[in-house]
């Protein structure tokens, strides 16, 4: 630790600053820019009204939803086409991007299709791309599957391996097939190298077993009803967080303090909704707990710069409002800015090499950090200069002078 | 430097290494490393691989049995009572709101015994409600205090039931537990992390597993109608028709009442089949249920037993020689599904049917990978903050970078403290907690630069700007903790996760972001009398 603490301070060092007494008038260009606000909200809720609500994923509608993976990648359309030979409504395959899988998806409007849909899709998988009926299945086979598969015939074959020294290959063999090879082997010959594996044993395995063609990496089926149940929650808990922090922020502040900041978050959550909607991206759950996650992201900006304000407003700078908040938007700027660039380069990373369960997730944070960022400057805080200014007007109209702003909303509210 | 330094430095040293130990214990070499960290931090199922299941139970078959007890229970007691009657009938409620609506007409009470058959209903049963609908018939309702009782008792043992049917099949780290906050709720939601074949442990977990043994009076017939026929339509008194299993459609018509049934096993086995080289399970009786089977086989020579399994016929072999305490079931198609019948028995039967609600399965080859993607996003993500923050703000960028990863192994260390598993939603916490972290430390060197520009000597800057920021942090962190908590107690299990890495994540950036950082200053500063310049 000596060698650090020669170098921490150096003479003459020169700070890297982005943003040193800047003196931007946000306050001033606050009405095209709440004009910008505006049309995003409403191009959200238009496409939200004209695509009937937001698209729910199957968490929340009820459905059926299988990732599949397959050895060579079929059309959509194909598999699309054979599945609608068993299944009534609507079904929609589309390929992931970048990978070998397909996305299958079916509505479900009651209950009682909650197992038949899903064995359908299963059924046609198997009968359009081959299954041998006397042989195991070693593409997605289980450990206990194989086992009891290859016991009696390794024994007839003359191989002598315990059980407990065959489970154990098992296990390592189809965390090989699963871990190394992602699932799907393209030989048999693949396994030769996971320790323990011997030519009898994969001589035995090849007569008992085949390879399938596809993988089904990951199954959702959800009623419809547990759907709506999980929606209203989800929504619910969502409202309860929000009057949470309108009541702890107008405490902590005053009550109109929270009030811009809750109107700050609901403006991100509208617009990223409202863009999930335009890009025809799903609403699932994991995109909920992403909408949470901004929603806690546009809270902290917004405090940051209100306690700015609270601040200036407590050590009696001059000015009005407009300027105070102005000051104190500069002042937060750098803060602002480079903390907002830092997760939303967390953000980006998470969207780039998260993979394909967090990719909607990261979407939305990605948009709702540029979003959230700038609704703490352009929303939250013209918000607090408009009431201002609003109390100010009427408090010259009734009677003139007398107590600043800041005491009479206040006591206003507290009236109420 | 003085003493409440040391005691600081000490505390914080204390804290990274009770923090390290929870999360990798005390490794001798890299392999016991990994595992240790493998054992102490448990992934969730959206990340390891592994099956949840909503089930919902159907508690009107309880009502319906419920009922159906109760009047056979009459029934004898009327007769012992010498009360004469015509019959009893119940309703049908079919579905889970209904099910408190089951209702029991009897008909034909001899009017002069009314006051008798008042008192002994009241007396005997008294969770139901007895009320006149005309001089000789009746009404039974259950009482809504007894309905109540038998939903929680329902759910409950449909609870044991599945959870020793879990604990048989080895699945160590499943949880089982009711969905939604009352008792009566009937959902239950279970978790099976690392779980390769829920195909089969969903039939498994469907399975009543309702055995009984009845003396069989009539069959097999080749249909329901030929049955019917050779009876003109009406069965004999105490007897049941029931379905033989087999693609070939039979019917049998067997005793009412049952000889043994599944309460009266003391365990059950797979065995292979001496006979045609397949797989029967076996079972054995307890000492009680042993006498009665041996007395009765041993009176019934040459008749046959049916022994039905929910509600199916599995085989109704001829009674051969007095048989006192075991007997076996056919039928089974392969030895895993002769052990999975014999792992039901042992566990014991549903007290109503389930359906399945919800199902979300991610098989390993998904859960490994998300782990690899999830892990490479999280050191780049952690990797570019780090650069900029060590090209910003120079030597303090060391100081940020440290209180970060702390704050990070904190986190990491109470979630296995905790023994709590971390889910994707977790992993959403986590990168916010990051972010919140991130900024706490922005906050403070903004701070402290101002100062400096506004002319205050290093130390003096360093202070004022712990203290401005400290407020900001808190008020930051008070409202995502109160938002949190709101969402821990309205959400769904998966909003739970994040609510709670999130609370953990923030307390523990108080920490390291005000506390650790701060040390760390003063510490360089106590070292060095006449600092003029500062490196932020």
């Amino acid at each position: 630790m000596a060698g650090v603490q020669q170098g921490w301070f150096q003479p003459k060092s020169v700070s890297m600053q982005l943003f040193r007494d800047t003196n931007f008038d946000f306050m001033g260009n606050k009405l095209p820019l709440i004009g910008l606000s505006l049309l995003l909200t409403v191009a959200g809720i238009i496409s939200l009204i004209i695509e009937g609500g937001p698209r729910y994923g199957i968490d929340f509608k009820g459905g059926t939803l299988l990732y599949v993976k397959f050895a060579d990648k079929p059309s959509e359309e194909s598999v699309r086409a054979a599945l609608s030979k068993k299944i009534e409504g609507e079904i929609s395959v589309v390929a992931v991007q970048g990978t070998n899988e397909l996305m299958i998806q079916t509505e479900m409007r009651n209950e009682k299709e909650l197992q038949s849909t899903r064995q359908a899709i299963e059924d046609t998988l198997a009968s359009v791309f081959g299954s041998q009926p006397n042989k195991l299945d070693f593409t997605g086979a289980a450990a206990a599957r194989v086992f009891e598969r290859l016991n009696l015939p390794l024994q007839k074959a003359g191989v002598f391996i315990s059980d407990d020294d065959l489970r154990k290959l098992i296990t390592e063999t189809l965390s090989f097939r699963d871990k190394q090879k992602g699932g799907i082997l393209s030989s048999f010959d693949e396994l030769s190298s996971v320790p323990g594996m011997t030519p009898q044993i994969l001589t035995v395995l090849k007569q008992e077993a085949y390879l399938g063609k596809y993988l089904v990496r990951n199954t959702e089926v959800v009623g419809p009803r547990v759907g709506s149940e999980l929606r209203t929650q989800a929504l619910l808990a969502t409202l309860y967080a929000m009057a949470g922090m309108l009541i702890y922020v107008g405490l902590r502040f005053e009550f109109v303090y929270g009030f811009a900041a809750v109107i700050a978050v609901l403006h991100d959550t509208v617009i990223t909704i409202g863009l999930f909607s335009l890009f025809h991206k799903e609403i699932s759950l994991t995109v909920v707990a992403a909408l949470l996650t901004l929603v806690g992201y546009s809270m902290n900006d917004t405090i940051v710069v209100f306690d700015r304000i609270r601040e200036n407003l407590q050590r009696g700078r001059k000015g009005d409002m407009t300027e105070i908040v102005n000051r104190s938007i500069n002042e937060t700027l750098s803060r602002t800015i480079m903390t907002s660039g830092l997760t939303f380069l967390t953000a980006v990373a998470l969207w780039l090499f998260g993979g394909q369960v967090l990719n909607g997730f990261a979407f939305a944070l990605v948009v709702g950090i540029l979003v959230g960022t700038y609704s703490s400057i352009f929303v939250a805080s013209p918000i607090l200069v408009f009431w201002q200014e609003f109390m100010k007007n009427r408090g010259n109209n009734s009677k003139a002078g007398g107590v600043p702003p800041a005491v009479t909303t206040a006591k206003k509210l507290a009236a109420k | 430097m003085d003493r409440s330094m040391w005691i600081k430095i000490a505390s914080i040293v204390g804290v990274t290494l009770v923090c390290l130990y929870g999360i990798i214990g005390l490794p001798k070499n890299q392999k016991e490393l990994v595992d240790n960290f493998n054992n102490n931090i448990k992934l969730g199922l959206d990340l390891k691989g592994g099956s949840q299941l909503v089930l919902q139970v159907q508690v009107q078959d309880a009502f319906k049995a419920e009922a159906d007890q109760l009047i056979d229970r009459i029934k004898t007691e009327l007769k012992t009572a010498s009360i004469d009657y015509g019959s009893f009938d119940r309703n049908e409620p079919n579905s889970i709101e209904t099910a408190d609506k089951i209702e029991i007409v009897a008909k034909g009470i001899s009017i002069n015994k009314a006051g008798e058959f008042r008192r002994l209903l009241s007396e005997r049963f008294p969770d139901w409600n007895l009320t006149s609908t005309s001089g000789s018939d009746y009404k039974l309702t259950l009482k809504p205090t007894s309905a109540l009782d038998l939903r929680k008792k329902t759910v409950a043992s449909a609870i044991r039931t599945i959870e020793s049917r879990i604990d048989g099949l080895g699945l160590a780290e499943s949880s089982v537990q009711q969905r939604g906050a009352a008792e009566t709720e009937p959902e239950i939601l279970i978790q099976m992390p690392g779980v390769d074949d829920p195909a089969r442990i969903k039939q498994i977990l469907q399975t009543a597993a309702l055995l009984e043994l009845h003396e069989v009076q009539e069959g097999p017939f080749a249909s329901r109608e030929q049955m019917l026929t050779q009876f003109n339509g009406i069965l004999p008194p105490g007897t049941k028709a029931v379905r033989g299993m087999g693609t070939q459609e039979s019917w049998f018509i067997l005793k009412r009442s049952p000889v043994i049934t599944g309460r009266d096993l003391r365990d059950s086995r797979a065995a292979q089949d001496q006979m045609n080289n397949g797989w029967v399970t076996t079972f054995v009786l307890s000492q009680d249920a042993a006498g009665r089977f041996g007395r009765f086989t041993e009176a019934n020579i040459n008749k046959r037993l049916a022994i039905v399994l929910d509600g199916q016929v599995r085989s109704a072999p001829t009674i051969q020689n007095k048989i006192s305490d075991n007997g076996q079931i056919t039928g089974a198609a392969t030895q895993q599904e002769a052990n999975d019948l014999a792992l039901v028995l042992r566990a014991g039967s549903l007290p109503a049917s389930v359906v399945y609600l919800e199902e979300r399965t991610v098989g390993p080859s998904l859960g490994a990978d998300s782990i690899r993607e999830g892990l490479m996003s999280g050191v780049v993500g952690l990797a570019a903050v780090v650069f900029v923050m060590l090209v910003y703000y120079k030597k303090a960028g060391i100081n940020a970078t440290v209180a970060l990863i702390l704050n990070a192994i904190i986190l990491i260390a109470i979630l296995a403290y905790a023994g709590a598993t971390l889910t994707l939603p977790g992993i959403a916490g986590v990168v916010l907690t990051i972010g919140m972290a991130v900024d706490s430390n922005v906050l403070i060197f903004e701070r402290i630069r101002e100062e400096l520009r506004g002319g205050k000597a290093v130390r003096a800057a360093i202070d004022a700007g712990f203290d401005r920021a400290f407020l900001t942090i808190i008020d930051t962190h008070v409202t995502a903790v109160v938002s949190s908590a709101f969402l821990f107690i309205f959400g769904t299990t998966n909003v739970k996760g994040f609510a709670v890495t999130l609370i953990i994540g923030l307390l523990a950036n108080v920490f390291t972001a005000v506390f650790v950082s701060k040390v760390m200053f003063d510490w360089e500063l106590s070292g060095n009398k006449k600092v003029t310049t500062l490196s932020i």
